[in-house]
């Protein structure tokens, strides 16, 4: 078997959190990520899903250091780059790239689709004089965006146009690797679809691996090879992607599918519904034991115990439920 | 007879880069008790159309250029601004999306949910914090007499859409507008708040119109839908039918281009082009563009809406003379 690409080990971000003006006193920490193992083969797709909160986005941040880790180490290309001083961080930093939610706010409404795409080419020294121009335009036709509009700004753009302008930023140094931090959220189900068929082709066409956070099931069913299930900081469930969406373990992806509208009317009526009490805990202040306890249908007294590890149960699918043999 | 029956809405927005024309001759209706959607994409109207009958359309640069909307005999786009005043809040209510930005951020909870039980019904403060209490019980917030006093920022996301729902239903409205009401949250705090709306309205008896983009959600709540785009109606049918067989090419792409109708990893569907821009002049259908079966007439004449069988109408040429 190959060297996973990313490795996380026990990856914690915690923030202290204070309250006070003059007197700063601390409040007490938020564990937004809070002992995430997950790795992501070279060429795969690994979906991670989770509501809001729950630390996903946290975590993408983490790995390319825009939030400083407060724990555990981010191995990539097999080298432990949690560790890494800032240069030396740095020279990895294209094959390691972002795309976010909002491409509204992610680009620069002062710079033209040129300069966007130019500026990290330029930054890297990957192209300089006619060849950023060359290199620009081939960027444009890989995202499917005509070249001509290439001296034109943002708010000219639409919603999914911007967002493929913010692939090809991404994708302008080769990355290995692409966080994308729920990149289809913001935008219509037909331009959605579009986006998602741009970036399952680029996969191919580069060989890119993908983390693809989001918190729509659906959608990460349909891309991913394993999924990836958070919940208040933690993995709860990792595995296959027709296994988990199928045949989720953990109660709370359960709980997940089974609140997903389905777009059928008649599955609608007869489909039985996991229903959930309550609302997730603050990351402030979590429940004791299981996060999910006091949310959970299934939960008994000893889920307010102990943590439950993430554990086996058959072909690479595993869950973090003291119940899970009954599951 | 309907609860609200609108008749070729118009509302354009005459702005300095010309007139837009967010809808377009909309005609729906809603009878006592029912739940119907409104679908469509973002700019398709739905929402303008919503605002419009409750006269909360910015005038100017917003203007009703045409329609009637009667509502228990009354015709809400012409009746003036003080019996519209009386009407909305209580015998038509409003949720809107954002719960944080709809709620006001300097009154308390508590002062906020009175405040239509004090205007409406002219009820006593003490009266009306009786009813606040219950109210909150009713969509589930336990702990009443506190969270009367919290202010919003301290509840989640999910509690402050039930602050909203309580605020909407607190004066027992025949209609309710839920404009987007569960986009903002998590799916699991969606689920809950669809089925406390479903619950409210069996007990309360009240009439709904969900405002949506999740072909999801309408599967789930909804008896009859509108599917709209481009500010006009483009299919109207009972949602099993509307589902089991969409009888316009638009509803038909945007059902096809979900992923949860693909089998994983097969390209999905995705409709070319983008939606037209509501300034520039449209003749013809305005999907046709677009369309994968549009002919020479689609783009020539514009298609109305008209009914193929009872209570199933589309605004497609093709359909309506049985080539589709």
């Amino acid at each position: 078997m190959t060297r996973p690409l990313l490795e996380l080990r026990e990856l914690r971000v915690h923030f202290p959190v204070y309250a006070g003006l003059v007197r700063r006193r601390l409040l007490g920490t938020v564990r937004a990520v809070d002992g995430v193992s997950l790795d992501v083969a070279p060429g795969e797709t690994v979906g991670l899903v989770g509501e809001s909160g729950c630390g996903k986005s946290t975590l993408a941040r983490a790995v390319v250091r825009l939030v400083p880790c407060t724990g555990g180490t981010v191995g990539f290309e097999g080298r432990e780059i949690s560790a890494l001083r800032e240069p030396a961080f740095r020279a990895i930093r294209p094959r390691l790239q972002l795309i976010f939610q909002d491409p509204y706010a992610s680009l620069n409404p002062r710079m033209t689709v040129f300069d966007a795409l130019a500026e990290p080419l330029r930054v890297h020294g990957l192209a300089d004089g006619r060849d950023v121009l060359r290199r620009v335009s081939d960027l444009m036709e890989l995202v499917g965006l005509a070249p001509r509009f290439m001296r034109k700004y943002p708010h000219e753009f639409s919603g999914g146009q911007r967002q493929r302008i913010a692939i090809a930023r991404a994708l302008a140094l080769e990355p290995k690797l692409v966080i994308a931090d729920e990149p289809v959220s913001a935008l219509d189900v037909s331009v959605q679809a579009q986006i998602l068929n741009l970036i399952a082709r680029l996969r191919e066409q580069m060989g890119l691996t993908l983390l693809f956070i989001a918190h729509d099931l659906s959608v990460v069913h349909y891309l991913s090879h394993r999924i990836a299930v958070m919940y208040l900081g933690r993995l709860v469930e990792l595995g296959p992607a027709g296994e988990v969406f199928h045949r989720p373990r953990h109660p709370y992806t359960r709980a997940l599918i089974s609140a997903i509208p389905v777009p059928d009317p008649v599955r609608e009526k007869t489909r039985q519904r996991v229903a959930l009490h309550d609302e997730p805990a603050s990351p402030l202040n979590p429940p004791s034991g299981c996060p999910f306890h006091p949310r959970c249908p299934w939960a008994e007294p000893r889920c307010a115990e102990t943590v439950p590890p993430l554990e086996s149960c058959g072909d690479g699918h595993q869950a973090a439920c003291i119940r899970l043999d009954q599951m | 007879m309907p609860l609200l029956d609108v008749h070729e809405l118009t509302t354009h927005f005459h702005t300095r880069e010309g007139v837009v024309r967010a809808v377009n001759g909309v005609s729906f209706r809603v009878e006592p008790g029912e739940t119907i959607g409104i679908v469509g994409e973002s700019g398709s109207g739905k929402t303008v159309a919503s605002l419009s009958l409750l006269g909360l359309i910015p005038a100017p640069p917003g203007r009703i250029e045409n329609g009637t909307a009667l509502f228990d005999g009354v015709d809400l786009l012409a009746c003036g601004p003080k019996t519209l005043r009386s009407i909305r809040g209580r015998a038509i209510s409003m949720i809107f999306q954002d719960p944080m930005t709809a709620l006001n951020p300097f009154m308390r909870v508590g002062d906020q949910l009175m405040e239509p039980l004090q205007v409406h019904r002219g009820l006593s403060r003490r009266e009306a914090r009786t009813r606040a209490e219950e109210m909150l019980r009713l969509v589930g917030i336990q702990d009443g007499a506190r969270n009367l006093s919290a202010w919003p920022h301290e509840f989640s996301g999910g509690m402050r859409q039930r602050v909203m729902i309580a605020m909407a239903l607190i004066t027992r409205p025949h209609l309710l507008i839920a404009d987007e009401p569960t986009t903002a949250l998590d799916v699991t705090i969606q689920a809950q708040i669809l089925e406390l709306l479903a619950r409210l309205q069996r007990e309360l008896g009240m009439a709904v119109i969900l405002i949506t983009h999740d072909l999801g959600v309408v599967a789930r709540v909804c008896r009859r839908i509108y599917v709209m785009y481009a500010g006009q109606v483009m299919e109207s049918a009972a949602t099993e039918a509307l589902f089991a067989r969409p009888r316009h090419p638009y509803t038909e792409a945007l059902l096809q281009s979900l992923p949860s109708t693909h089998v994983k990893g097969e390209p999905l569907h995705t409709i070319p082009g983008l939606p037209p821009d509501l300034i520039a002049p449209i003749a013809g259908c305005p999907f046709a563009p677009r369309c994968a079966s549009a002919t020479d007439r689609c783009t020539r004449g514009a298609p109305t809406l008209r009914e193929l069988v009872p209570g199933r109408a589309t605004a497609c040429f093709r359909v309506q003379d049985g080539e589709l």
